[in-house]
């Protein structure tokens, strides 16, 4: 994450000396329910007084303990004495605590279980009821244990508790259990948070433990010899055995894990006397991924120090040189030949890409390809920011916590970029299987796409809502290629001050880390997103997935703004693909690090240095504090309960040196680690795909061939995803994912991020992989030309737009596929440079692939998505889709062709095609044609037409204002003289607009002025019917009335149908 | 946020200062747009950490108003509000009575209006802080974002005039009002404490889903204290106190006071006249 195509930073000497890891004096504040729940309340009560003293307390000892136990959260942590070790080793009392709604109340979470136990197969279930269950590690009397259900863990209206036993969610005989609990070393922040409070009201609570428990009535028995129905179910439906334990009946009495610390020995690896195929085998067995040449570079740099490399150092070497961090295909040097004949790249990406930025040379690009996101000016005062990346393999193992942690990665990245940005909005662009595969199409070891997606969007929702960032675009495609191996865009933008966005550390200054604990989370997640998928990754790569926690984020997010306005620190990154490995090594490229791994705050005890170095524990930053400022910096972090430590110190030494206490556990030098990866020279070719056209008749009613359409998963309406995410939290928006009356699809969106100001971004999207099926090279002109012509019919200007690229790929060392990366960075470039629209920021994520336990590849489709993000200086002038007006003119901006290669209707038909869209050179001109009638006020609606074509964007836009429409395809202005074709064609650069009729000769002239294709084609009706006569005039091709298209467009994800009621 | 980031007030609050304090506490994250909505209304807003608050209860005596912004507190971990609310129940009910009682007002939007009911300062009946309402998960069990209707049906709230209607949304996976018994459901009617009601789509009661987007009883949408000066309600004034956020202003063109901000000018009028 943190290393997505940056350049080392700018270098800077100092004459100090290095100086030595620095640790702070005072142990951190152990943080709440981690080991503080060891520490802090159990040992103040003392297991041996544990039975008298928690009975009946006396007032002095209950005030001690209350006292003590208040600690972690209100006093000031460090002043607390360090916990003696012995006292850790006896097992303390545990208290069980189970919740449940009052019978007589409606379970809401029960409903939703039993439902999905139904859609896993489970028969005969009548109803489901949901039990929170609670162990309270610490000496606690069963008034304590009421005490803290009454206050905290029962709400006194709906629910009801048992103290000391199991609560029976059902009447006695009707109903059997089934238990879900999250698998040990997994965060929990429910259970975190339980106590914390609890020791905060003066109970005397350690470590909590969390489960649920639900009663299943009417589930069938188990069978003796057969699988337990209920289990294999509930498996499906209402746990991830990845991160979470499901169990038939109810947990037994838990007991916590006695700590086992880790003992400190370096542990060296030999290499230098390997063989290539002992190399080989040894980047298989530590997980490294690394090449046979790359092993062979580490075997001989090695060789040149006459020692061994420890485990840490080549955990590092891999991390740093994984595809994930360098980019190696994409930054590397290709010969490339195809009908075009042979080009050779040194540096394909800087020969593309950037290549078109620099070309373009926009003074309002003040950051591109060197920080964690790209930065363009926003106002005198602030720039805007924005980052796109993937989370796709974590997504497939895990989709929830995959998914959480991939938008609080890129949420990272924004707070990470410059000085810190704040993040102003999210999108999310995903790729699943259909949501309505057949199960047994699903490959073994693939979750259902259904079930996926489910969780997917529950990752982001849960991260993004409780960040209080807006997700206010997006898209979602599906293929049955995606299943093995789906796709997850998260895309985050911030707004930061124009003087906060240089950064760079300085020799002397603090490492210093804030935010969540290490523990064992996402260990080789770098290493792990550079390999394909296998049917055995759900349970061999579990370790590389993430739990997130969002509210320890945002106490991040608050604490660094605030430090950075305040001038705390000099550069700061985010702890990403490789944790503090890739965090310090790139922070200190220039200058050199001395590291302490035995001051990082540990989730648990039992991590090995080496895991402590390349653990991938979210919600953590790793910031460049000088001396002088830490004291400032540390308490303002305590004052938000965020914990910060001294990692170590930035160096002018060129090396990157790690330590355990005192034993030195990694050396290495800084030029070996970023510039050591041996180059090498790919080979790619490409050929242009394709498949047969549709060649049959022009059918005299496509009515059923629209609703068909309007239903597809891929175009029908994505409502039940989108109200799951809080789109108008900070209060700035303007333009929504659905507007009008009865909710269409809007085009961008469009966000005012600081208040009081009509100054606004926009942001949009352009994807299509199925283009790039048969010509990548039109997919990323088709894909920018979607990205901005979305943005401009919302009223964007050209002038102010930036774009971002994302590739997604299968295993790039096919020549083929190579050549198809080769072939889409060349339409990147030669798109922006057409629009005049640079490139700031971009991303790849190679080797999605997935294989099955046949040995089939599955690759997913060659998926480039552009993003775009502009300034908007007055949001009052921007446009939706919906139709405002009865009586208005309705033209269409653009040229229709034959173009049908790729399209969703040819996609129905199951075709393929030959002729994709392709982006005119009048292009520009189209745009900058509509910009102008918007910015004149010209224009009361717009939409750009693409998937789906005409016929899809005039129903959207009739819907969503709930007025109709009589179009004429005849008036289509191009060369198509087939109505099929003049409906569903996906051609570029095109789009239907309303106009008022006083305004219609100034439109028509501001068209003709610009040189941009454009003709009226119909009006807007107050009659609730879409008809659309044929081209050649004799018939309507379309008559629908307006709610049969809105029912279904509304109905196309299998979610949400059921009422709220 | 931190006061250097606070937005700046775009225009000043006379002849005295009256001034408001935004509440935050771990995963709140509607401060920002609370604070400034009372500004716009002509108070100053002082936003401020819980701890803090802990730290020195005194800052209580020395404001005229609470805002308990939106939010996610502490993660909404064991219900929406409870680890806020339980705070606040345990440490600062005293002061926050005193508050109210000199005239000051307390506002609890969303995740602040739940923890107002944890704390059992809404509804207050007696001025007791027994908890006998709740905002349960909402009866589509999952988190929604849309906008919704409201009517003011009381005449104690000095936030609202009765009659008056508000489009705002709503954004939440809690927000089911549920009294406790059928005692007090009549009471809070009885006694005017329901505030706000979800309106349907011909004005009348019940409301259907999505109209009341979360099946609160009687519709309910917010309620007040007995004093008139406590109110918690699940949706979002704060959201639309520009015209350009209403997802009606493309269509319809601007409000002349969005119907937001208008809850927070009758507040700070009140505040006016008192201090």
């Amino acid at each position: 994450m943190a290393a997505a195509r940056k350049p080392s930073r700018p270098s800077r000497t100092s004459s100090r000396p290095a100086a030595s890891a620095t640790r702070t004096k005072a142990k951190p504040a152990p943080r709440a329910g981690r080991s503080a729940a060891k520490a802090a309340g159990p040992r103040k009560a003392g297991p041996a007084k544990a039975g008298t003293s928690a009975k009946s307390p006396k007032p002095a000892k209950a005030a001690q303990a209350r006292k003590a136990a208040k600690a972690p959260a209100m006093k000031r942590p460090a002043a607390r004495p360090a916990a003696p070790r012995a006292s850790r080793t006896a097992a303390l009392p545990v208290l069980r605590i189970e919740v449940a709604l009052k019978p007589d109340q409606i379970d809401p979470a029960g409903r939703e279980a039993h439902a999905e136990l139904l859609a896993a197969g489970l028969t005969g279930v009548t109803d489901v009821r949901v039990v929170r269950v609670y162990f309270l590690e610490g000496a606690l009397a069963a008034a304590d244990g009421k005490r803290a259900a009454v206050e905290v863990l029962a709400d006194p209206v709906m629910d009801r508790f048992v103290v000391g036993r199991t609560l029976e969610g059902a009447p006695a005989g009707t109903a059997r259990a089934v238990t879900v609990t999250r698998k040990a070393g997994v965060t929990d922040p429910e259970a975190e948070s339980a106590a914390t409070i609890l020791r905060s009201l003066g109970l005397a609570v350690g470590r909590v433990k969390a489960a649920r428990t639900f009663w299943v009535v009417g589930a069938p028995a188990a069978k003796a010899g057969a699988p337990d129905p209920l289990l294999e179910a509930a498996r499906d439906a209402l746990g991830n055995e990845v991160i979470e334990d499901v169990m038939v009946g109810t947990l037994p009495d838990w007991r916590f894990p006695a700590p086992t610390p880790a003992p400190v020995v370096r542990r060296d690896v030999p290499i230098r006397d390997l063989s290539p195929e002992d190399l080989g085998e040894l980047s298989k067995a530590l997980h490294l991924s690394l090449s046979l040449a790359a092993m062979a570079a580490v075997r001989e740099h090695f060789r040149g120090l006459g020692r061994e490399p420890s485990d840490l150092e080549l955990e590092t070497v891999a991390q740093t040189w994984s595809e994930h961090c360098k980019h190696k295909t994409l930054a590397g040097a290709v010969e490339h030949e195809d009908e075009h004949g042979k080009r050779s790249f040194k540096n394909l990406l800087k020969e593309t890409v950037f290549e078109a930025t620099r070309r373009l040379d926009k003074a309002w690009c003040l950051s591109v390809f060197r920080d964690n996101a790209g930065v363009i000016a926003f106002d005198d005062d602030d720039a805007v920011c924005m980052k796109v990346e993937t989370h796709n393999h974590p997504s497939a193992i895990e989709p929830y916590g995959g998914a959480g942690t991939g938008i609080g990665g890129v949420i990272r990245d924004i707070l990470g970029t410059g000085l810190g940005a704040r993040p102003v909005a999210s999108t999310d662009v995903f790729c699943f299987g259909p949501p309505d595969m057949a199960p047994e199409r699903v490959p073994e070891g693939c979750l259902h796409p259904r079930r996926l997606m489910k969780g997917v969007v529950a990752g982001v929702r849960d991260y993004g809502n409780r960040m209080g960032i807006p997700t206010v675009n997006g898209a979602i495609l599906f293929d049955p290629r995606y299943v093995g191996n789906p796709v997850v865009f998260c895309g985050c933008v911030g707004l930061l001050p124009r003087d906060r966005v240089e950064k760079a550390a300085r020799p002397g200054d603090l490492i210093v880390a804030f935010g969540g604990r290490t523990g064992r989370d996402g260990i080789h997640g770098a290493t792990f997103s550079s390999v394909e998928l296998t049917s055995k990754s759900e349970t061999v790569s579990s370790g590389a997935v993430q739990i997130g926690d969002a509210i320890t984020e945002k106490k991040v997010l608050d604490v660094l703004l605030a430090a950075r306005d305040r001038g705390l620190f000099t550069a700061i990154t985010d702890c990403g693909a490789g944790g503090f490995s890739s965090a310090v090594g790139e922070m200190a490229a220039e200058t050199g690090a001395d590291v302490d791994l035995a001051a990082a705050p540990l989730k648990y005890e039992g991590l090995r240095y080496d895991e402590i170095w390349i653990s991938e524990a979210q919600e953590r930053m790793v910031a460049a504090v000088p001396r002088k400022a830490w004291p400032a910096f540390r308490a303002l972090c305590e004052a938000e309960d965020v914990e910060a430590v001294v990692l170590g110190t930035f160096t002018d030494t060129k090396r990157l040196v790690v330590r355990h206490g005192k034993t030195v556990v990694g050396d290495l030098s800084m030029e070996f680690l970023h510039d050591g990866l041996p180059r090498i020279v790919r080979k790619s070719t490409f050929k242009r795909g394709g498949g047969p056209e549709h060649d049959g008749p022009d059918r005299a009613d496509q009515t059923s061939t629209l609703l068909a359409l309007l239903g597809t998963p891929d175009i029908g309406s994505k409502e039940w995803v989108i109200r799951q995410y809080d789109h108008e939290v900070q209060a700035g928006a303007v333009v929504r994912p659905l507007t009008g009356v009865k909710d269409g699809p809007s085009d961008a969106a469009v966000v005012a991020p600081k208040l009081g100001s009509v100054k606004g971004v926009v942001i949009s999207n352009g994807i299509h992989p199925f283009v790039g099926d048969v010509d990548p090279y039109a997919m990323a002109w088709l894909a920018v030309d979607e990205a901005l012509r979305n943005a401009v019919a919302t009223g964007a200007s050209l002038e102010r737009l930036a774009i971002l690229d994302n590739f997604t790929w299968g295993r790039c060392d096919v020549p083929e596929r190579l050549g198809a990366i080769v072939r889409a960075a060349e339409g990147c470039r030669d798109a922006a440079l057409h629009f005049g629209t640079p490139f700031v920021s971009g991303k790849d994520s190679l080797n999605n692939e997935f294989r099955t336990a046949a040995g089939d590849v599955i690759v997913v489709p060659n998926t480039l998505l552009i993003s775009a993000l502009g300034v908007i200086d007055d949001v009052r002038r921007t446009v939706t889709t919906d139709f405002k007006r009865a009586g208005d003119l309705v033209w269409v901006v653009g040229e229709t062709f034959d173009e049908c290669a790729g399209s969703r209707w040819y996609r129905m038909l199951g075709l393929l095609g030959r002729q994709v869209p392709v982006v005119r050179a009048s292009a520009r001109r189209t745009l900058a044609a509509l910009e102008g009638a918007i910015a004149m006020g010209l224009v009361r609606a717009a939409h750009d037409l693409s998937d789906g074509g005409l016929a899809v964007a005039a129903a959207e836009m009739a819907f969503a204002g709930d007025l109709g429409l009589d179009l004429d395809l005849g008036k289509v202005p191009g060369p198509v003289r087939r109505s099929d074709r003049l409906l569903f064609s996906e051609s570029a650069t095109r789009f239907l607009v309303e106009v008022a009729p006083e305004h219609a000769e100034a439109f028509e002239r501001r068209m003709a002025a610009a040189g941009a294709v454009a003709a009226v084609v119909g009006r807007v009706t107050e009659a609730p019917r879409l008809t659309i006569r044929g081209v050649t005039g004799e018939r309507d091709v379309v008559a629908a009335p307006l709610d049969a298209l809105k029912d279904a467009w509304t109905h196309a994800l299998p979610f949400g149908r059921e009422e709220a009621r | 946020m931190s006061p250097a980031t606070k937005p700046r007030a775009p225009r000043r609050a006379k002849p005295a200062t009256l001034r408001v304090l935004v509440m935050r506490a771990a995963g709140t994250n509607c401060d920002r747009e609370s604070g400034f909505a009372f500004e716009q209304a002509g108070a100053s807003a002082v936003t401020l950490h819980v701890n803090e608050v802990l730290r020195r209860p005194a800052v209580l005596a020395d404001v005229h108003g609470v805002v308990i912004p939106g939010g996610f507190s502490h993660g909404d971990d064991l219900g929406a509000g409870t680890v806020f609310g339980t705070k606040i129940r345990a440490r600062l009910a005293d002061a926050v009575r005193r508050l109210v009682d000199r005239g000051g007002i307390v506002l609890g939007i969303c995740n602040g209006f739940q923890v107002l009911v944890k704390t059992g300062l809404v509804p207050g009946f007696d001025h007791k802080l027994d908890r006998t309402v709740t905002l349960a998960q909402n009866l589509s069990n999952r988190y929604e974002d849309r906008w919704v209707t409201l009517e003011a049906t009381t005449d104690r709230s000095v936030f609202l005039r009765p009659g008056e209607r508000y489009r705002v949304p709503v954004a939440h996976a809690e927000g089911r009002l549920l009294p406790l018994d059928e005692r007090t459901r009549k009471r809070l009617h009885a006694d005017g404490q329901v505030a706000l009601r979800y309106v349907g789509p011909d004005g009348g009661h019940p409301a259907p889903y999505p109209f009341n987007p979360n099946g609160a009883v009687d519709d309910i949408a917010g309620i007040t204290d007995p004093t008139g000066r406590i109110l918690g309600l699940m949706p979002h004034p704060e959201r639309h106190q520009f015209p350009w956020q209403s997802p009606d202003f493309h269509r319809d063109g601007a409000k002349e006071t969005p119907d937001g901000l208008r809850m927070f000018q009758h507040a700070v009028e009140h505040l006016r006249r008192v201090f």
